[in-house]
């Protein structure tokens, strides 16, 4: 395969491609738009979803070829691309994957195939441009996950957010304008702080000595070293950034409103994909960036108690939800805290599992929305207390929803399991007692879900209105076999999803690390 | 590991059956699969293309349910009952012939002290982190096989009969089968993460299986309730396992057994290790506190009863104790924890079951105070005997269960029959039902007496064997010698011993009590129904004669030097390359030979057997008793254990209820609406506004107001410079 792919030259166009694919769909879908006078909805347009489908594909298959060129053992940035942009700035076009990237991408590209199935039927108006902005947003984040400059970079951010405003604003449920500009400000107002430290960084970037201009080289900006203060005034902006994005406690109440406002496929795309934004902006830039500064250790403790607040505090609240959608948006808050405290504990184990959990995160939480839309777009209802008993009209589904309940639930053998035990096991050996009470998080997330899961599929059929429920049909049952066959292979063999992941996350480790010991060594030379 | 796999290779057990250990999970598995998909098959409906367009009300849906019925109400037999009995009962059969191979071979392979350890592929490998999916079988989890195996099949045939007519047919079996094969994953895992696969998924299987009929609420909350007091104990599992990877950087349970002492004989850290492990197999094993969850497990139908919630599922606590002996040979703190608390959940349940009416919620908390003998076993280092107890138990215990089966399948037709809607399960609607079940009743009275420990019956000596080991532990060894919250371990034992004999007694008198108002007596069940009180069927029957044989002659499996019936302690010498270490180091210097207290030991255990049951025959008027209706409500102590101690009602108002309004009110409503959300974000939005507005005024157009503004600036301006 490898060599196969030698031979295309595969490694030098695939990341630009990637990016392109979905924008030429969008392009050409915007394009039929305007020749054709009709009103945009399903029954006009249908092919719409085709296109978007097969560019979704191809982008998929495209991706796929990733997961064999890309060599655990080798170079830290591997498929790279570097193209002048604006010159008079230094930025660069500049483009490369590395164990953490290639994942995101991977599990971007599988999981917006299965988010166009499930909107297949469910939106029905202007549906051109529903699947355009969806093109637009793949874009956006792909980019976010590939880039290496820090401006374009910053730019994939920004992108990524104005079509999931419009999808949530007109696609969305009731509160759905509300809910699309609390989104908007919400996480704006987080991304513009982290532009004035970009800026920064770009002004402080230039080495005259040998004759560097300044520049938004990612790698160049690792290499500098910033005041203790300046450090920690950098690692806030863009910790507050990352932080509402990912989202952690308290930034959180964005959430609940995007999620249960949103379409089922912005569900999907915010949880499973937009969400690891943020933890990937930590692993990526907030952290590497400014070591000395996130491993103070007063800032660290602040992060972790944050995270682990957000873990118990997402599931408590989770817990008594009455709309199922609003319970798997709290669950999210608690999974991600998983996701920051493996991240701040800085173990080999705790940094895989935090890359697992957000891997599993996107797999059972996109599934679970996807299950909770085909369940709306029949009863038209989220409630739990307006289901009960249903198990027994729709046998297929609740088997399904049981399923990918016990994955988020992290029953060993399931996806869940993996990411959060090793997160758990790599933070208990620097952080114990952080360790003991998120651990106990296993206790409330059966409860909520599977109360949830109670309320709907189990309990008396006492509601006539239930009794007519329809199964899946064989549309949904493929998205679901995906995410099924998805759920027990990271299970029960996720060895090499953690191969490929693994000298990266060795290198972040190793790099924090090493970056606080030298400044304490130079602080004390200092001294 | 290339010198892992030569060791593989070398192994006494390598060129035998016991290459095949993965079939031995992987063959129910495949019965669950088979059967999950006939399950779904049957039952599936397909969907309309367009959800949204379609209309809801195609009648497919509806008319399915008109003729599945009610779940509880049986109609006919599933259309794929008869591949399902097939499937699903073979499939733990070939593992059970498996699994004699295996132990033939074991026996023919002699002594050997390391385990046969099969190693598949890699699970979680990164850093200094190796977790393998592998499959390690000694002496110990042989033994676990065999029970596992052979109980599950004789309750698999016994559920053909029991569950004939239930919708759900092959669900059952899809479930029971996936149970098997979890707990099976449970006793080979190499290592904790491996062996914690088994844990949590024998937890999933009895979620499923207590919400069998998951269409009754009261049956959808005990399941809901297992799983989460179990995932509290798991807590510990989780937290013991972060602790050995801390310290000993592995996870295979060879190496932590090896690697133990380096932990410091006594120290806190081995000490809390073992705790929280213990905490899991208190949540497992249902034991003070967390014992609430297995009387309410009584929901499901009662082979799951049988087979889970007392043969198998519930023991693995005692298992992993028994796995884990020479981490707590480490710890005689954690050890005589482990003793005190099984001790005292064994008394406390067992005053409980003096007072049930539930023919099934008797033996549920028979079952729970018969584990907290076998933790008084493993607690006092006697590994041997808590094991010998839980092979005695499954055996009689599952046969109470499969009998009491019997009864309420019986009771369940009659009453179905006249279209009665009284309390099948209800002891109070019984009494005289061996004219009716001569087999039934003569075989649950043979598991009677061996659970009360009338010798020779098998649990006389098991249960001796642990009472022995308690007093003899009190005199000598590690534990007696050490202290436990400030007191000597050894009077502390001595305690234990006294307790232990108390349990018995009241044991005898509530089995007793069961029998009498079950089989005895005049029959309180009606007039109509009688007519049709008859034993179940043979497939029915049959599995229950052969558990009543092995509770009869269990016994023989580990007798005592005092007795020397036939081979003296056949498990003994079994497990020893397994736990015999561990088993020295806590009883420290044994004395030679037999003493002529351990024959006073056990006429006194003998004596308090008897007793209890003719105080039962004597205190109890079986014929004086009313039907459930017409009950009369009890006082005073009679309430209060009726009541089980309420400690339900306790645990609701004091966690639950707390915790659930605290969330809804405090967190929910209060911080996350009202304080973030209400007062900082749209706080801020409005002071945006706000200030907005105050900004708009100065834009009035106006401009001479302008003009006076420019003038003032300026002049502040030019004052700040001049002032400088």
């Amino acid at each position: 395969m490898r060599d196969f792919l030698t031979q295309l030259s595969y490694d030098a166009w695939v990341l630009p491609a990637l990016l392109l694919i979905p924008l030429a769909g969008a392009l050409l879908l915007l394009v039929t738009g305007s020749l054709s006078s009709d009103d945009g909805t399903l029954e006009a347009a249908p092919s719409a979803r085709v296109i978007a489908l097969v560019t979704f594909v191809l982008e998929f298959v495209v991706s796929m070829g990733l997961w064999w060129s890309y060599d655990p053992a080798g170079a830290r940035w591997q498929a790279t691309f570097d193209h002048w942009w604006i010159i008079p700035w230094n930025a660069r076009l500049s483009m490369g994957i590395d164990g953490i990237s290639l994942m995101m991408v991977l599990l971007t590209t599988v999981i917006m195939p299965l988010a166009v199935l499930g909107s297949w039927t469910s939106i029905r108006t202007k549906v051109r441009s529903y699947y355009a902005l969806m093109l637009v947003l793949t874009t956006g984040m792909l980019g976010v996950f590939v880039a290496r400059d820090m401006l374009f970079f910053y730019l994939m951010w920004e992108i990524m957010l104005i079509p999931m405003y419009f999808i949530i604003g007109i696609w969305g449920g009731e509160r759905r304008v509300y809910a699309s500009i609390k989104f908007f400000i919400y996480t704006t107002a987080g991304s513009l702080l982290m532009l004035v430290g970009i800026i920064y960084l770009w002004t402080v970037s230039p080495v005259p000595a040998m004759g560097l201009p300044a520049s938004f080289d990612y790698d160049r900006l690792l290499s500098i070293a910033h005041t203790h203060r300046a450090a920690l005034w950098l690692f806030g902006a863009f910790f507050l950034a990352f932080a509402v994005k990912t989202p952690m406690f308290p930034f959180h109440t964005w959430l609940p409103d995007a999620h249960v406002e949103a379409p089922t496929a912005g569900s999907v795309i915010l949880a499973s994909l937009m969400l690891k934004m943020g933890t990937y902006g930590f692993l990526r830039f907030a952290i590497p960036l400014f070591p000395t500064a996130a491993m103070t250790p007063w800032v660290r403790t602040t992060v972790l108690s944050l995270a682990v607040i957000g873990i118990i505090y997402g599931a408590l609240v989770a817990m008594v939800q009455p709309d199922f959608k609003k319970l798997v948006a709290y669950s999210s808050v608690s999974h991600l805290g998983f996701v920051v405290l493996g991240i701040f504990a800085l173990t080999q184990q705790s940094v895989q599992g935090a890359m697992m959990v957000m891997i599993n995160h996107g797999i059972s939480t996109g599934a679970l929305f996807l299950l909770i839309g085909m369940l709306y777009e029949r009863r038209h209802t989220r409630l739990i207390a307006s289901y009960g008993g249903i198990a027994r009209v729709v046998p297929l589904f609740s088997a399904l929803l049981v399923i990918v309940s016990f994955s988020s639930i992290g029953l060993p053998a399931t996806n869940g399991f993996v990411g959060e035990f090793l997160v758990l096991l790599g933070s208990f050996k620097t952080h114990p007692f952080f360790t003991l009470f998120a651990t106990t998080a296993v206790i409330y997330a059966a409860a909520y879900l599977l109360w949830g899961i109670q309320g709907i599929v189990f309990n008396p059929l006492d509601k006539k209105e239930n009794e007519h429920i329809t199964d899946l049909n064989a549309r949904e049952l493929t998205i679901m076999g995906v995410l099924v066959v998805a759920i027990f292979w990271i299970g029960i063999y996720p060895q090499p999803i953690l191969r490929r992941m693994e000298s990266s996350s060795a290198y972040f480790v190793h790099s924090v690390e090493q970056g606080q010991a030298d400044t304490r060594t130079a602080s004390r030379e200092v001294r | 590991m290339l010198q892992e796999l030569a060791a593989v290779d070398t192994h006494p057990l390598a060129e035998t059956a016991a290459r095949f250990v993965g079939l031995l999970p992987l063959l129910p598995l495949a019965g669950f699969l088979v059967n999950g998909a006939l399950s779904l098959a049957s039952s599936y409906k397909r969907g309309p293309a367009d959800p949204s367009a379609a209309g809801a009300h195609d009648g497919t849906a509806a008319e399915q349910v008109a003729a599945h019925g009610s779940d509880h109400d049986a109609v006919a037999r599933h259309p794929y009952a008869a591949i399902t009995s097939v499937v699903g009962t073979l499939m733990p059969a070939l593992s059970f012939a498996l699994a004699i191979a295996i132990f033939l071979a074991m026996v023919s392979a002699g002594d050997f002290s390391t385990p046969y350890v099969r190693s598949y592929f890699d699970w979680m490998v990164t850093g200094d982190l190796q977790i393998r999916w592998a499959f390690q079988l000694d002496q110990l989890s042989m033994v676990m096989v065999l029970v596992i195996t052979g109980v599950g099949t004789l309750i698999h045939i016994f559920s053909i009969g029991y569950m004939r007519d239930d919708p759900g047919y092959p669900r059952f079996f899809a479930y029971l089968n996936l149970f098997v094969a979890f707990m099976l994953v449970l006793v080979l895992g190499a290592s904790y993460p491996v062996m914690f696969v088994g844990w949590e998924g024998v937890g999933l299987c009895s979620y499923l299986l207590i919400g069998y009929w998951y269409n009754v609420k009261s049956n959808a909350d005990a399941g809901l309730k297992a799983f989460i007091v179990n995932r509290i104990g798991d807590v510990g599992f989780l937290m013991a396992m972060f602790m050995i990877f801390a310290n000993l950087h592995t996870l295979d349970i060879t190496a932590v057994n090896a690697a133990a002492p380096s932990l410091g004989f006594n120290s806190a850290l081995v000490t809390t290790i073992c705790l929280f492990l213990f905490m899991g197999c208190v949540g497992k094993s249902a034991q003070l506190p967390l014992y609430v969850w297995l009387p309410d497990a009584m929901a499901g139908p009662t082979p799951v009863s049988a087979l889970i919630h007392a043969a198998t599922m519930v023991t693995a606590g005692v298992y992993l104790i028994a796995r884990s002996s020479a981490l707590f040979v480490m710890s005689p703190a954690a050890c005589i924890t482990v003793a005190v608390v099984g001790t005292l959940t064994a008394l406390f349940a067992a005053t409980i079951g003096l007072k049930q009416w539930d023919i099934k919620k008797v033996l549920a908390y028979s079952t729970i105070s018969q584990l907290g003998y076998m933790f008084m076993g493993v607690g006092v280092g006697a590994y041997a005997a808590g094991m010998f107890h839980l092979i005695t138990h499954a055996f009689f215990k599952a046969l109470l269960f499969l009998g009491s089966g019997s009864v309420i399948f019986a009771m369940h037709r009659a009453y179905h029959h006249t279209g009665n809607h009284d309390d099948a399960q209800d002891m109070r609607n019984m009494g005289g039902l061996r004219k009716y079940m001569p087999w039934t009743f003569a075989l649950m009275w043979i598991a009677t007496l061996a659970i009360a420990g009338v010798p020779p019956f098998s649990g006389f000596f098991s249960k001796d064997g642990i009472l022995g080991a308690v007093f003899e532990r009190a005199q000598h060894g590690t534990l007696a010698e050490a202290t436990w919250l400030g007191m000597p371990g050894s009077a502390v034992l001595y305690a234990l011993y006294g307790l232990g004999l108390l349990t018995a007694l009241l044991t005898a008198i509530y089995m007793t009590r069961l029998m009498l108002y079950t089989f005895h007596g005049p029959n309180r069940t009606g007039e109509a129904e009688r007519a049709q009180l008859r034993e179940a069927p043979w497939s029915m029957t049959g599995p229950l004669v052969v558990l009543g044989v092995l509770s009869a002659v269990g016994g023989w499996l580990d007798l005592p030097a005092t007795l020397p019936l036939g081979p003296v302690g056949l498990l003994d010498k079994w497990l020893e390359p397994v736990v015999g270490a561990a088993t020295a180091t806590a009883a420290g210097v044994v004395g030679e030979g037999v003493t002529s207290t351990e024959y006073v030991l056990i006429a006194v255990a003998v004596a308090i057997a008897v007793l209890g049951i003719v105080i039962a025959l004597v205190r109890l008027r079986p014929a004086a008793l009313l039907p459930k209706r017409d009950a009369l409500p009890e006082h005073g102590i009679e309430k209060l254990l009726e009541n089980k101690y309420y400690i339900d009602e306790l645990y609701d108002d004091a966690i639950v209820t707390p915790l659930v309004s605290g969330s809804r009110n405090i967190l929910w409503k209060g911080i996350d609406r009202g304080i973030i959300d209400s007062f900082f974000v749209n706080g801020s939005a409005a002071l945006s506004r706000g200030v907005g507005w105050v900004g708009s005024q100065f834009q009035s157009g106006e401009t001479g107001a302008y003009a006076w503004a420019i003038a003032i600036g300026a002049l502040a301006v030019l004052g700040a410079f001049t002032f400088r």
